[in-house]
Formats: C-alpha cells, sequence, structure tokens
C-alpha cells in the first residue's frame, strides 16, 4: 500500500496525461466539424460520392467542382484558420496580460484591426501607385496587421507599470480604444462609396461567406506563421503567470517573449479580421474552457485552443448556413449568441470582484 | 563567491542604495537586516539582476548582468516576497516550473518537484491547486519551485545561490525551523543563501554573516555576535533593543524595549528617547 501511494504521488497534479488525451480527442472533433462543414450546404452534393470520385482517379463533376473545390473548401479552411487563430490570440493575449479576461476582441485590438482594414479598402485608392503595387492584394491583411500592432501596444503602454498590468487599467483603455476605432471607421463609412460600404458592411458582424482562395492565400500564411511563433511562447507564458520578475529569475528573457507575443497577437488577429471581419467571444471562451478541463500550461493550451477554436468556428459556421437557409446568418452574431453568455457565466464563477 | 562593490541604485531623484559594498560567501548564509525603506529588497533585486545598478558586481568571478536569464537561472534562484499566480496552476505545476528553469524535463521534472515539495512538507498538496494554498503553504511552494531550480547547491559553474526575501516572514514556527533548516543545509552543501529577514531572533539562529543596512549603505557587517548587539542595532532601528544570551543551545534573542521608539521625526539617536521612555 505504502509502495503504490509513493509511486503514485509525484503524478498527483499532473495533468500532461488528460491534456494529451484531449489534443487527440480534438483532433478527431476537428476531423467531424470539417466533414459536416463541406456536406452541409444549399447545394446538393454528395460527399462520399465526391471522395469516391477522387480515390478512383476520375475528375470531379463541374458541379461537384464549383460546390466543393471553389465554395466549401475555402470557406471550411478560412473557417478552420480563423478559428484557430482567435483561439490562440486570446490564449497568448490573456497569458500576456495574465488575465483569463483579456481577449483581442474585447480590449480593441479587433476594432483596431477592423480601422486599419477599412482604411485600406476606403483609402486604398490614395496609396501612391508604387506602394501599392508593392503591396498589392495584401494591402488589407497588412493594414489589418498594423491596425491590430498598434492597438495592442498602445494598450499594454497603457495599462502596464513597472511590469504590472492593472487589468481594470486595461479593459477601460480596450473601451476607449475600442470606441475610437469605431468612430474613425464610422468616419471612414461615411466617405466611402457604394462598393466600399458593401465590402465594409461584412466587417461589422463578421462572417465567412466572403472567403475565397485569393483572400486565403495571403491571410492564410500570415495567420500560420503567427500561430506557429507561438510554440516558442508556451514556457514563456507559463512563467510569466508567476509575475515578470519571477519569469526573469527562471531564466526567461520576458521583454522579447512579450513582443513576439504582440506580435503574434497582432499577426493572427490582423489576418483573421482581414478575412472574416471582427468574429467575437472566440479568443475568450475557448482558452477559458480548456483551462478548466487540463490546467493552463501554454504547452497544452496554445496546440489545443487551435484546435477547438477550429472546430468551434466551423461548427459555428454550419449554424449560420442552417438556421435560416438558404439565407445566412453572419457567424460574428452565432459566435456572440453562444460566447456572451459563457463570458458572463465565467464573471460569476470569479470569486471576488474584479480588482487583480 | 558574491561581491559588490559601490553599488548605488536611483528611483528618480532618491538614493535607494547609496555606494553600497556587499560580501557574501558560498558555504554561508548571508542575512541582510534592517529597517523599513533601508533598502534591502532593493539590494536584493539588484543583486539578482532583477533592476538595474550602477557599480561591480561580481557572482563567482562574471558580471551577472552580462549572463545570459536562462545561464543565470542555473547559478541562482530567487524567492520573492510576495507572488501572484495568474492562472489556476496545480502546486505541483508550479514547482515543475522551477525545475524545468533549472533544466529538467519530462519524468525527471515531476521527480525533483515531488522531492522538493518533501522538503517543505507540501507532499500532500502537490494535486491541489496553487490559488486553493493558504498564505503560509504557498510561500513554502514558492520555495520549493525555488529549490527545484537550483536543487543541486554547486553546478558545473560553480555554487548555486538561493535568493530568498522574508521566506519565514508567514510561517508558523514549525515551518519556519524546517526553512532555516533547508536554508543551512543548502549551505552546508556548498551552496550560497542569501536572505533578507525582518526577525532578528530568527536572523541570528541562522545567519552565519549578518548585514545591516540602512539608508541605502551597509553599516555593519559581520558575524551574528558581532553585529547583532545593542550598540550597533539600537541607532539603527532607534529604539532600544535587548539581546539576550541562551545558552541551550546557545542563540541570540533579540527583542525589543517597550515604549523607546523614537520615530515620529523627533530627535535623532537613542538617548532623548532613552530618558523619554
Amino acid at each position: 500500500m505504502v509502495a503504490i501511494a509513493e509511486a503514485a504521488a509525484p503524478t498527483a497534479g499532473d495533468r500532461r496525461q488528460r491534456a494529451r488525451r484531449t489534443t487527440l480527442g480534438l483532433m478527431v472533433l476537428t476531423l467531424v466539424a470539417a466533414w459536416a462543414s463541406l456536406a452541409t450546404g444549399a447545394a446538393e452534393v454528395s460527399l462520399a460520392e465526391a471522395l469516391g470520385r477522387l480515390a478512383r482517379g476520375e475528375p470531379l463533376t463541374l458541379h461537384q467542382q464549383v460546390v466543393l473545390m471553389d465554395i466549401r473548401l475555402p470557406r471550411l479552411a478560412t473557417g478552420l484558420l480563423v478559428g484557430a487563430a482567435l483561439a490562440v490570440s486570446g490564449a497568448v493575449m490573456q497569458g500576456l496580460f495574465r488575465n483569463p479576461l483579456a481577449d483581442p476582441g474585447l480590449v480593441g485590438v479587433g476594432a483596431g484591426a477592423g480601422l486599419g482594414a477599412v482604411t485600406a479598402i476606403v483609402l486604398g485608392g490614395f496609396l501612391p501607385a508604387s506602394l501599392a503595387a508593392l503591396t498589392g492584394t495584401y494591402t488589407v491583411p497588412i493594414a489589418a496587421f498594423l491596425g491590430g500592432w498598434a492597438a495592442t501596444l498602445i494598450l499594454y503602454r497603457v495599462s502596464t507599470r513597472a511590469g504590472r498590468t492593472s487589468v481594470a487599467t486595461m479593459l477601460l483603455a480596450g473601451i476607449a480604444l475600442g470606441a475610437l476605432a469605431g468612430a474613425a471607421t464610422g468616419l471612414l463609412v461615411y466617405v466611402a462609396d457604394d462598393q466600399q460600404l458593401r465590402d465594409l458592411t461584412f466587417w461589422g458582424l463578421g462572417s465567412l461567406a466572403g472567403a475565397s482562395w485569393t483572400k486565403l492565400a495571403v491571410a492564410g500564411p500570415i495567420m500560420l506563421t503567427a500561430m506557429a511563433g507561438t510554440l516558442w511562447l508556451a514556457r514563456g507564458l507559463n512563467g510569466l503567470a508567476l509575475g515578470e520578475a519571477a519569469a526573469a529569475h527562471m531564466g526567461i528573457a520576458v521583454q522579447r517573449m512579450k513582443n513576439l507575443a504582440i506580435l503574434a497577437v497582432a499577426g493572427a488577429t490582423g489576418a483573421a479580421v482581414a478575412v472574416s471581419g471582427g468574429i467575437g467571444f472566440v479568443g475568450i471562451v475557448v482558452p477559458h474552457l480548456l483551462r478548466l478541463a487540463t490546467g493552463p500550461d501554454h504547452r497544452f493550451l496554445l496546440p489545443n485552443a487551435a484546435l477547438l477554436g477550429a472546430s468551434l468556428l466551423v461548427g459555428a459556421d454550419i449554424l449560420s448556413r442552417s438556421v435560416i437557409a438558404p439565407a445566412e446568418l453572419p457567424i460574428g452574431i452565432v459566435t456572440a449568441l453562444l460566447g456572451a453568455p459563457v463570458f458572463l457565466w465565467i464573471l460569476l464563477r470569479r470569486r471576488g470582484v474584479l480588482d487583480l | 563567491m558574491l561581491e559588490a562593490r559601490d553599488l548605488t541604485v536611483r528611483l528618480g531623484r532618491r538614493t535607494i542604495l547609496d555606494g553600497l559594498d556587499f560580501l557574501a560567501h558560498p558555504g554561508e548564509v548571508t542575512v541582510i537586516v534592517g529597517p523599513n525603506g533601508s533598502g534591502k529588497t532593493t539590494l536584493m533585486r539588484a543583486l539578482t539582476g532583477e533592476i538595474a545598478a550602477e557599480g561591480r558586481l561580481s557572482l563567482d568571478g562574471t558580471d551577472p548582468r552580462g549572463l545570459r536569464p536562462w545561464e543565470l537561472a542555473r547559478r541562482r534562484g530567487v524567492m520573492a516576497q510576495f507572488a501572484g499566480l495568474a492562472f489556476p496552476f496545480t502546486v505541483l505545476e508550479v514547482v515543475r516550473l522551477g525545475a524545468e528553469a533549472g533544466g529538467q524535463s519530462g519524468d525527471a521534472a515531476d521527480a525533483r518537484a515531488g522531492a522538493a515539495l518533501r522538503r517543505v512538507d507540501l507532499e500532500g498538496h502537490a494535486a491541489r491547486l496553487y490559488q486553493e494554498l493558504s498564505g503560509g503553504e504557498q510561500a513554502r511552494a514558492q520555495l520549493a519551485r525555488v529549490l527545484a531550480q537550483v536543487w543541486e547547491p554547486e553546478g558545473p559553474e560553480g555554487p548555486r545561490w538561493l535568493f530568498l526575501d522574508e521566506p519565514v516572514a508567514s510561517l508558523d514556527v514549525a515551518h519556519q525551523l524546517q526553512v532555516m533548516d533547508l536554508a543551512r543545509d543548502y549551505a552546508r552543501a556548498g551552496g550560497g543563501v542569501i536572505a533578507v529577514m525582518h526577525d532578528l531572533s530568527l536572523t541570528a539562529t541562522i545567519a552565519d554573516r549578518v548585514v545591516l543596512l540602512d539608508e541605502g549603505r551597509a553599516v555593519a557587517a559581520g558575524p551574528s555576535e558581532e553585529v547583532l548587539r545593542s550598540a550597533v542595532l539600537e541607532p539603527v532601528y532607534r529604539c532600544r533593543l535587548d539581546v539576550i544570551r541562551l545558552d541551550d543551545p546557545p542563540r541570540l534573542i533579540v527583542t525589543p524595549r517597550p515604549g523607546t521608539a523614537t520615530l515620529a521625526g523627533a530627535a535623532p539617536g537613542i538617548t532623548a528617547s532613552a530618558t523619554a521612555g
């Protein structure tokens, strides 16, 4: 008995095994969501038949080609990447600010990225021809990235004093930043022409309806690079949970880690906003659920957040396409309807008032 | 050997450390004492590289300010006075962060974390959430984390160092003794221990060497019997202090005489208050 107790003792409190099993489960969930997403839609297409054709080396019918390859697949890929990018951004930002309530969408980073994108759409015509030729189709994602980066940087500077981030200041500064970006966006909407207005409407609510291979070819690599970059952040974010000084004492190059985190958040959020507009609550709900299930170790939290965020957003997209089919709900409405109550529940579960 | 010469730290216009000299040897427990605001914690933060300081600094021959963070992390661990935790890690996970900072991974990190938890009497609490521990238990968990980081008192680069800021302030007496034994064992095994403490009797119990700070300077340094004397302490602490010697086992009790504090901007020195009290 004693021997068994001693052998079991070192693993008490260890949640790595559970986290690894969760990763496997989430991979399956992501595959299921992907399959369901490809199989769901207004047009009648048999996914099994199409796959059978591909397996036999036969070309797809024109109908299959258009519906699956040109419409549903880019939409699925965009949903997966955007969901993963938003969830990972949320987790990194919460680690950076040392608070589970930090979320790019809530604290103005999404609004900043949106302002960047809207600026590029409305005023892009005024870019010097040489610069426009240089940035090309990248103009909107780059502008969104810059907007998100500037917002994150301002937010961090305003709310952090001597290495300590005040959450109250952060949330208030986020509200102010969001309002400022919203007002500037409103001004741009006012001067926009009809075609631009159509492009802009889609930013307000967030949607995957505009997904295309062209857009994804630009924003996809940015999201992937930013998410891959966060793999180097996991250990640093774990240390940062103990405070900046403790993290430094444990051998973490804190300032470099923070710069990388801010870049990654801005890149992932900016590119996500550039292709899908403002989709809220994924970044706050996904990491929170995972912390409850498997703990806050970022080495597992970040990849698991990518998987859960991807499958959650694809699931929300399926809902948004099927609830009032053949019309579709903007996906931002679906994620807000699902996410806002969870957010309130998080607030209710906190033992103290918000004074950290 | 940890040596600082002419160490100066300024915050804005205030000078917190004013050309301070400091010396600590591996194999010894060095305790920094001094009244509030004398610069104890600032000295600790300057020695660990947490804040910038002018002057010479040498950790076994190298300037710690020139080392990379992870190199420094292999040589010294730091237990700060207050450590909040942002996310619900278990006690084991917190201590394992230290083991990982010390270069361990996987099962080895687990084993070391478990051993460190046993060393601070928290082995039964490994699976609890850190945030649910009491203040004293949290302090011990933090100590276990730091210990797991610099577990072997001597490494390939030389002796390792433990920096402890008020390590026993929140502990009950038995755990105070346990932590002080731990510090002493670490020093006896070849490591260096530098602690900031308020309690002068506990300081006398544990210290091989005491450094007394006052207004950013080291005004006395040496063995307990030399520094912990009324004549040395009273001008610095601005009250009467009785030092009582007990014989079995030999130790000093330092205790303030009630009604002798001369803090409120009154006359400097002890004599005035002695007549008043």
